[in-house]
């Protein structure tokens, strides 16, 4: 597949030179959202040659859908989702997803503004992207934001027990909240057997098909894996 | 060997803290070939993994220290070089492969993280390993040329070559503290991970 | 002359456990030279029931095949992979969170760290990106420079991925090759930043320091020279039966199944999508340059294996082309916003010491916006999202990690193949776990 085979007619991709603070071309996907999802459409921006599309939290799954799906916009590519919080409290916080399209070489970013007093949740994107899995979790892990329908939601960089909250959060010391001595307690009462057996490997379904006499040994706390 | 009132072993080796012609000489020959053969067991993370990795190969030449055996099995090694930076979810890890390694055993901190966090004041990293395990021999730098890892090794060797095996203390396992499962007590531990230098200036938030 | 036999027990792998839990062990006759004559089946009783028994394997954190603090539990049906489950974050220092606290200038320092194989490259790209963010221009010299930066760090980089593979896979000498290689590029770097490893080579609007006198000559020496390692490794491994038959038709991705899982850089065009950012989404006039996109067409581990060692040719050429363009003039924007005005000024003049120590204790000071650049770095598209709510300080560094991506896909690609294909499989990914963590 060649990227930019369903533009032939366009110049070729050059380094972008002085491009303005706002305003510049719009990328013509903003204005397609806009007719289609009226209601669910908030507002776009062109930040630094990069259009910037809000829309309502509700409608994410729907009209990413329509963009990777439909001919005239083919978004293929998930590049990153990510989660911006500001470091004004009231300012709400903001979910990102960076869009491309392979096909027409366009490149759109996707935002939803999610307020922090109500519970962080949104649709995941994990149906229509793959490569969402990790990159949800991630964001679920940094920012605390539940990704609806994403199929094993659950920390990926801290470990599963970790209890001092969202490091991402403007609200997360950047040393952490607890003392040096209570972070490394904590860190070494991870068992190591514990999270080396086989019982932990939140694969609890494996160990169902494990033979008798190994869970059963497993379940007297027989050290594995070491 | 005519004193009654000793037993034959300590006249010969002599009491702890005193040495005979034979104690210093064994200890010559177990040292010499301990420390000329010390079997490194690469406890690569990050940055100071690739410069290791540059130690053990072409131009550098980890193997005319007697090193080139690399024990990637924590069972078959001599010396630990944790390269690298080691976050609190690293922790019981490298403390678990400490573990693993039988005694004698030495460690090397290498790089500024391993030693003492370096830039990386944060929620997310352990404050020096040497919290968690007994480090040896400290390596200084950002990661530290392969020079500087091979001068870390040859201190290794000379301390090695210092022992005494008269002194029984030196091949004692560090016991976590039953109560809270540390190694060093907390207060100590917090001591040594202050933020130091200009980094509390650098950390306020919002400007 | 009769042959003199000798018969030795061999416990087979596969011959499985006798009623009572012991290994069976088969008697082997075996001739003088060496050959076997005969092999006697194990006398079982009833054949044990193998299939309905899963196994759980765990490889890592620490494993020297897994290229750093990777953890995989693989559940096998005998030797085949049945389930894959990653599991990441050992590595995990808070780089994003750091990043918030610091000004632009000085995140560089944790650029080199996070991806440190390609640490110059990542140098260039954060500065790519804080300087759309400044809406600042950079000199043509700085902008040449910049690309010998990112070539060359492409190359550090696809040789250790060449070294430790080939050590994955049984090969040890073109680890040896390719480091000697890598040593000469440090003596590039050395000579150019003063840093092998942790370059720290830009600031926002320009370089840290100007390539020395001289330099120019050695890079075109290491030009002449490296693809003579290039092609050496090329003839001992692309025709190599173990090598061929040790990475085809492992782990293969269509090209949908990699665009929809993300995959970016080589492990995308070993997949036949000539995606490159390069290409595509243009930096540092990157268009202007005349090289190829290497692209395979099985996507499987071979296939990233040649689009790898084919980039390594493609980057010595824009080097080439590099050089013969570099012009001369400044190497530093003359935007006062974010460039120190020059020391003898700083030190006689008022408004320039002023100016100098605003700049060094409050830092400076973007508009209210945000971009992501993305770069083709060894590894695949990696981009910085920055965020500025007009402070000296981002509210939101971002980075993008093509190998954390990269990685993802990881599941998918080994289900149904040996464990000992895991690993070459988990090789060909090309991770960097400091990049994967962060």
């Amino acid at each position: 597949m060649l990227p930019g085979s369903a533009n032939p007619g366009a110049p070729a991709p050059a380094t972008p030179r002085n491009l303005p603070q706002r305003g510049g071309e719009p990328n013509p996907s903003a204005a397609a959202i806009a007719a289609k999802f009226g209601k669910s459409f908030v507002r776009s921006e062109v930040i630094w040659g990069d259009t910037n599309v809000y829309i309502q939290a509700s409608a994410v799954s729907e009209i990413i859908r329509w963009l990777h799906d439909d001919a005239t916009q083919q978004y293929d590519y998930l590049s990153d989702v990510t989660a911006v919080e500001f470091r004004d409290a009231e300012q709400p916080l903001e979910v990102v997803w960076h869009l491309r399209s392979l096909p027409f070489r366009r490149f759109l970013r996707v935002k939803v503004s999610l307020d922090k007093r109500a519970p962080l949740a949104v649709d995941s994107v994990w149906p229509i992207y793959k490569s969402a899995n990790w990159l949800e979790r991630e964001c679920f892990d940094m920012f605390g934001i539940t990704f609806t329908g994403h199929p094993d939601l659950r920390r990926i960089l801290m470990w599963e027990s970790y209890r001092e909250g969202y490091p991402l959060r403007k609200d997360f010391p950047l040393r952490g909240r607890f003392s040096r001595a209570e972070q490394l307690r904590q860190a070494l009462s991870i068992t190591t057997e514990g999270r080396y057996s086989m019982e932990e490997l939140s694969v609890a379904q494996a160990f169902e098909d494990l033979p008798e006499d190994m869970r059963r040994r497993l379940a007297g706390g027989e050290r594995t894996g070491e | 060997m005519g004193l009654s009132h000793t037993t034959p072993t300590s006249a010969m080796f002599g009491a702890p803290h005193q040495e005979s012609w034979v104690t210093t000489k064994l200890d010559f020959l177990v040292n010499w070939s301990r420390a000329k053969s010390l079997w490194p067991m690469p406890f690569g993370t990050a940055c100071c993994a690739i410069e290791f990795m540059a130690t053990a190969a072409t131009r550098f030449d980890l193997a005319r220290f007697g090193m080139e055996r690399m024990s990637f099995s924590p069972r078959q090694a001599d010396v630990l070089i944790c390269a690298g930076r080691v976050p609190f979810k690293l922790a019981p890890v490298l403390r678990r492969i400490w573990q693993q390694m039988p005694q004698p055993k030495w460690a090397i901190s290498m790089g500024a993280c391993a030693s003492s966090g370096g830039m990386f004041d944060n929620y997310a990293v352990v404050q020096g390993i040497d919290t968690i395990i007994p480090v040896d021999v400290y390596v200084p730098g950002c990661p530290p040329r392969p020079e500087g890892l091979l001068y870390g090794i040859m201190m290794l060797q000379e301390k090695v070559m210092r022992e005494k095996m008269s002194d029984n203390t030196i091949r004692n396992e560090m016991e976590p503290d039953p109560e809270s499962g540390l190694y060093i007590p907390a207060s100590r531990i917090d001591e040594l991970s202050e933020p130091f230098g200009n980094s509390i200036q650098q950390t306020r938030s919002g400007l | 002359m009769a042959t003199k036999t000798r018969t030795v027990e061999v416990a087979l792998g596969t011959a499985g456990v006798d009623s009572d839990g012991r290994a069976v062990r088969t008697p082997m006759t075996v001739t003088e030279n060496g050959s076997v004559t005969t092999l006697e089946p194990p006398a079982l009783g009833a054949a044990p029931e193998l299939a309905g028994e899963h196994m759980l394997i765990n490889i890592g954190p620490q494993h020297p095949a897994t290229h750093g603090v990777l953890r995989l539990v693989l559940e096998l049906d005998g030797e085949t992979v049945v389930r894959c489950i990653p599991h990441i974050g050992y590595l995990h220092c808070g780089f994003e969170k750091i990043g918030e606290y610091r000004q632009y200038n000085q995140v560089i320092p944790w650029t080199d760290r996070e991806d440190y194989l390609n640490s110059i490259g990542n140098n260039v790209a954060f500065s790519i990106g804080a300087e759309r963010l400044f809406g600042v221009e950079v000199p043509p010299r700085c902008t040449v420079l910049r690309v010998i930066a990112m070539e060359l760090s492409r190359i550090i980089s696809h040789l250790v991925w060449l070294g430790t593979t080939c050590i994955d896979l049984g090969a040890f000498t073109p680890f040896l090759w390719s480091f000697q290689e890598r040593e000469n590029v440090y003596n590039l770097l050395e000579s150019w930043v003063g840093a092998r490893l942790t370059t720290s080579a830009t600031r926002v609007g320009g370089m840290a320091a100007d390539i020395p006198e001289g330099w120019t000559d050695q890079l075109r020496h290491f030009i002449r020279t490296f693809p003579k390692t290039v092609d050496e490794c090329d003839r001992m491994l692309t025709k190599n039966g173990i090598w061929i038959g040790r990475t085809t038709a492992l782990g293969v991705m269509s090209a949908n199944e990699a665009i929809n899982y993300g995959l970016s850089g080589p492990m995308l065009r070993a997949s036949g999508v000539a995606y490159d950012v390069r290409k595509d989404f243009p930096y540092l006039d990157y268009e202007t340059y005349d090289f190829d996109v290497p692209v395979g067409s099985n996507g499987d581990v071979y296939d990233r294996f040649l689009v790898r060692v084919e980039e390594l040719r493609q980057s010595t050429r824009i080097l080439a082309q590099a050089i013969d363009r570099l012009p001369d003039g400044p190497v530093n924007s003359s935007d006062h916003r974010v460039i120190l005005p020059p020391k003898s000024r700083a030190m006689s003049d008022m408004e320039s010491m002023i100016h100098h120590f605003k700049q060094v204790m409050e830092g400076p000071r973007p508009p209210i916006g945000e971009v992501y650049v993305p770069v083709e770095s060894p590894k695949g598209e990696k981009g910085y999202y920055f965020v500025s709510d007009g402070t000296a300080k981002p509210v939101r560094w971002r980075i993008r990690p093509p190998s954390y991506v990269n990685l993802s896909a990881i599941s998918k690609m080994v289900e149904g193949h040996l464990l000992s294909d895991v690993i070459a499989i988990n090789a060909s990914i090309d991770i960097v776990m400091g990049e994967i963590d962060r």
